[in-house]
């Protein structure tokens, strides 16, 4: 009994703690930050959303991302402080697709409020001055938010030809130059997309421009929300908890935010109960595929894969991969392309290359996110345990 | 005395360009486009399962995410011998289709429209006034109230008030060369707000077939993945829920504010400022039968302007150059054969470039010995100059209402409209695809995909039509590898540097004669380049070079 309570105090001790660092934040970060275009409340009811609507989602956010449900309010205040925090997003080699992502993100409502407020300083994609009047702002933001603005990065940086194959900007400096110069002065560095996270498609063999990820590429530390897109609700979270706590969540040992890339996709797949009851589907278009079958045997990677899509989804939760019957190509892991592929084949038919090799490999990277995960999966349990007594 | 301009980076547009002008009183005498980004992902394509190829090339572009996954599998389909099922070509029509409409609505709206559209401006509109212009180009106007144009206003003016602009910062709001009065300003940017939340509803409606937007994944070679969807009556109504709801968008936003846009800018357009090369050229797209045979819109060229004498295509007529490109080389060669390594050669001491010497990482690709645009004009002026019914009238009853001449089309509002004709036309027959996919469910047919398997050897063509223009991606494969891959994208027909003869490319030819009103600002050469769609991600390719370690290059 004696030890059940020294434990039940020391938790209660570090969430007192805990929330009084995250209250000091929130109010730190109130006074500092740049003031509010718009009121949040005022645009939650233009936007048809209703206090009882918001309290739901902020319940929804606080535990995603493991937290007990006292840091409900918590959330909310960094919800309303949301659109204040300066961003600047930077391009490097990349497609594009993660803005995209962003741009259509429509669920749950509130992050898509989030992302249509968030605070561009600098964005090509969308910005309206472009060549040195798009330099000017780049400039003035790092120099006015210095030490305070969140540097968002897509693209991969090509460090071949001492990083001339990118240059930008009417003076031509290099990626290179542009990603040390920017990350220098910034509160945190995020990487969105598996590009700026691992170099992606462009890195994959023999990876011609030598391109790595911005923390390989710069030697720097990085939040990683891998996925080819990501799904948005995994950046708007991250952000919410730098907000809280003026830190980043707890990443795995690929520094991906555990909170969001803990779990396999593999173990939430709605198609799971065929794989285990050996129910597969054989070939494309076969009856099996009618029948949503398990996709293992035509390719999917779910099995070796960290992320949510299976329970978040894309596109107002409309559908995935692996309901769009394709399965999935484990684009949140570094080094897909190659480890992956043949993208329609299960690793273990593997033969290019030494299978054996491969296999070895992607069970090292899977043991170390694994027991990232069960520590993660700990902290939960004792959280939900916590939660139950109190009631 | 002329002088040199650098815009770097162009923004609001996929990817890495610089323009440079040469400008002398105001007037645009000469122009070089550049791409300043490789990713060489051909060269990474090489010794990999062909069917990887179509996700790998997907990711060559965020924006139009699904172009180059479709051209890829056709390729492999091309040269594996197959031909997917029905279903499947009707299911990719309608996942393309939805790439056209959300493409084409952000383009004009996000991308474009700061082109044409003043915001500060529209602080000072007359709510009431606007309501009234809004009616005179739509019986019923979207979104159009009194009330909701003030709370736009209001919106805005806490915006400017703050000081806090973000990506309307630093702009040219109050150029000389923007046209329209407030009122307009006001409705088209009430509608850039809404079609923030519509371009979800298009990106939904891919995901619904497509698994996800962007980068849907359920292609595969000989059909498609998405078998559950495509035969469920639920998801079908699904998409035609939100497709109703994009055409109303089209019908009562999009079309009437490009209408409005013309009103103002048709001097410019008369005056065929942003023409270009002239030469058009379209590759079809869109089966819309079993055979291949009906083409939702038509293949062919038109050289020079010239409508009255349309010319067929020849695909072995089509080289890529390197003259001007950062590579080593020379002749233009066929896409099959096309060999290519990087020879990068910087900018001059000025940090300009090197315009009569190398200066791009984007090829020049040519249609015997020409440069062509390609695109939603090229498209509709091929369309038009073949006589294609539905189309020609189209246009024709556009310009009627709009009092302008057919050679209007030749110019950056023309570029601008055709797409926007284009998105209704598209947008008016994808109903009928689901008809017809639902009568062949009806009828039993089930099948979404057909056997195959990789040739030991092969090669292969995907020639589509998709929202940037005309794409082709060839394929050769070797011991059930690929060994060769090249795709000629529309963005590197448009952003092509000089050819062998000197002559400039599309974007840059479309730039000489533009009068700019304020030198300092770029908004004029911002209009006529966006008026493209650029898409430089796509653009910039390589296939085969001879090793594939990073060599030193000496850099100027």
């Amino acid at each position: 009994m004696g030890k059940q309570s020294n434990y039940e105090d020391t938790i209660s001790r570090q969430y007192r703690e805990l929330m009084e660092h995250c209250k000091g934040h929130l109010e730190k970060m109130d006074q500092t930050l740049p003031e509010p275009v718009e009121d949040f409340q005022t645009l939650l009811q233009e936007r048809g959303i209703s206090r009882r609507s918001f309290i739901k989602w902020t319940s929804m956010t606080t535990a995603a991302l493991m937290l007990s449900p006292i840091f409900r309010p918590m959330v909310a205040k960094a919800a309303e402080q949301f659109s204040r925090l300066p961003v600047v997003w930077l391009h490097f080699a990349e497609c594009t697709g993660c803005s995209e992502a962003l741009l259509r993100s429509s669920y749950p409502n509130v992050d898509s409020i989030l992302l249509d407020t968030i605070s561009l300083e600098y964005h090509e994609t969308l910005m309206a001055a472009a060549g040195h009047q798009a330099e000017e702002n780049l400039e003035k933001a790092v120099k006015d938010f210095a030490g305070k603005f969140v540097c968002v990065i897509e693209g991969a940086l090509p460090k071949g030809m001492n990083g001339k194959y990118l240059t930008l900007g009417p003076k031509g400096k290099t990626g290179l130059e542009i990603a040390k110069e920017v990350t220098s002065k910034a509160a945190a560095v995020i990487c969105i997309g598996s590009c700026s996270s691992f170099g992606n498609v462009q890195a994959a063999k023999p990876n011609p421009t030598d391109a790595a990820g911005i923390g390989d590429a710069l030697g720097i530390k990085t939040v990683n929300i891998a996925g080819c897109p990501p799904n948005p609700a995994n950046f708007t979270g991250t952000l919410l908890h730098f907000l809280m706590f003026g830190a980043l969540p707890p990443l795995d040992s690929l520094g991906r935010p555990i909170w969001a890339y803990g779990k396999r996709i593999h173990d939430f797949c709605e198609r799971r109960p065929h794989y285990d009851a050996g129910e597969y589907v054989e070939e494309w278009g076969d009856s099996g595929a009618q029948r949503g079958w398990c996709l293992y045997k035509v390719g999917c990677k779910g099995p070796y894969t960290f992320a949510n899509c299976s329970k978040v989804r894309f596109n107002d939760g409309i559908s995935w991969p692996v309901m769009g019957g394709h399965g999935c190509m484990g684009c949140t892991e570094p080094g897909f392309w190659d480890t992956m592929a043949p993208l329609e084949k299960p690793i273990a038919d593997k033969t290019i290359g030494g299978g054996e090799k491969t296999v070895d490999k992607i069970g090292a990277v899977l043991t170390g996110v694994t027991v990232a995960g069960i520590a993660a999966h700990a902290g939960l349990s004792a959280l939900k345990h916590r939660g139950q007594d109190k009631e | 005395m002329s002088k040199r301009i650098v815009v770097d980076p162009i923004t609001r547009i996929e990817g890495h360009l610089r323009i440079e002008v040469e400008v002398d009183d105001n007037i645009i005498k000469d122009a070089w486009s550049s791409i300043t980004l490789w990713r060489g992902i051909e060269t990474i394509l090489k010794g990999r399962d062909p069917r990887d190829a179509g996700l790998m090339v997907q990711r060559f572009c965020g924006v139009c995410t699904y172009s180059h996954y479709e051209a890829s599998i056709m390729a492999c389909e091309d040269a594996f011998g197959v031909k997917p099922p029905p279903i499947a070509r009707i299911v990719r029509n309608l996942i393309n289709g939805a790439q056209y409409l959300t493409d084409h609505v952000m383009h004009f709206y996000h991308l474009h429209g700061l082109d044409w559209v003043d915001i500060v401006s529209a602080l000072s509109a007359d709510p009431r006034k606007a309501v009234e212009m809004a009616k005179g180009y739509h019986a019923n106007p979207y979104n159009c109230s009194e009330t909701h144009y003030k709370a736009v206003q209001e919106r805005l003016t806490k915006f400017v008030k703050s000081g806090r602009l973000g990506p309307f910062a630093n702009a040219y709001w109050g150029n000389a060369s923007y046209k329209l009065p407030p009122e307009a300003n006001l409705i088209i940017v009430s509608h850039y707000l809404d079609a923030l939340q519509l371009s979800k509803v298009g990106a939904q409606m891919m995901a619904i077939f497509g698994g996800k937007n962007p980068h849907p994944q359920t292609l595969v070679v000989g059909g498609i993945t998405s078998v559950a969807d495509a035969l469920d009556v639920h998801r079908i109504g699904e998409y035609l829920f939100r497709l109703k709801e994009f055409k109303n968008f089209v019908d009562t936003a999009y079309i009437p504010d490009v209408l409005i846009a013309a009103t103002y800018y048709k001097d410019e357009g008369a005056a065929g400022i942003g023409a270009g090369v002239k030469n058009y050229l379209a590759y079809g797209g869109f089966e819309l039968d079993d055979d291949g045979h009906t083409l939702l819109f038509p293949r062919g060229l038109v050289r020079a302007g010239d409508i009255a004498n349309p010319l067929a295509l020849d695909e072995k007529k089509i080289t890529e150059e390197v003259y001007h490109s950062w590579y080593k080389g020379g002749e233009g060669l066929h896409p099959y054969e096309g060999k290519t390594e990087p020879n990068y050669t910087g900018f001059d001491s000025n940090t300009h470039l090197k315009g009569d010497e190398k200066y791009s990482w984007c090829k020049s690709p040519q249609y015997d010995g020409q440069p062509y645009e390609v695109g939603p004009l090229a498209r509709f002026i091929v369309a038009y100059a073949q006589g294609h019914t539905e189309i020609k009238g189209l246009v024709d009853n556009t310009l009627k209402a709009a009092g302008l001449p057919v050679t209007v089309l030749f110019s950056t509002l023309g570029r601008t409209a055709a797409r926007a004709l284009e998105t209704k036309y598209l947008g008016d027959h994808m109903e009928e695809w689901i008809n017809d996919l639902v009568t062949r469910i009806k009828g039993g047919d089930t099948r979404t995909w057909t056997r195959c398997d990789v040739p030991d050897k092969g090669e292969g063509r995907g020639m589509v039509e998709v929202p940037r223009g005309a794409l082709g991606h060839w394929v050769k494969i070797d011991n059930k590898v690929i060994s060769n891959y090249q795709a000629v994208v529309p963005s590197t027909w448009n952003c092509a540097p000089r050819n062998k003869a000197g002559k400039r490319g599309p974007y840059e030819e479309s730039l000489i004669g533009t009068k700019m009103a304020n030198v300092d600002q770029p908004l004029e050469i911002l209009r006529t380049i966006h008026s493209f769609d650029p898409c430089m991600a796509c653009a910039v390719h390589i296939i085969d070079p001879k090793t594939n370690e990073v060599k030193e290059y000496k850099v100027a």
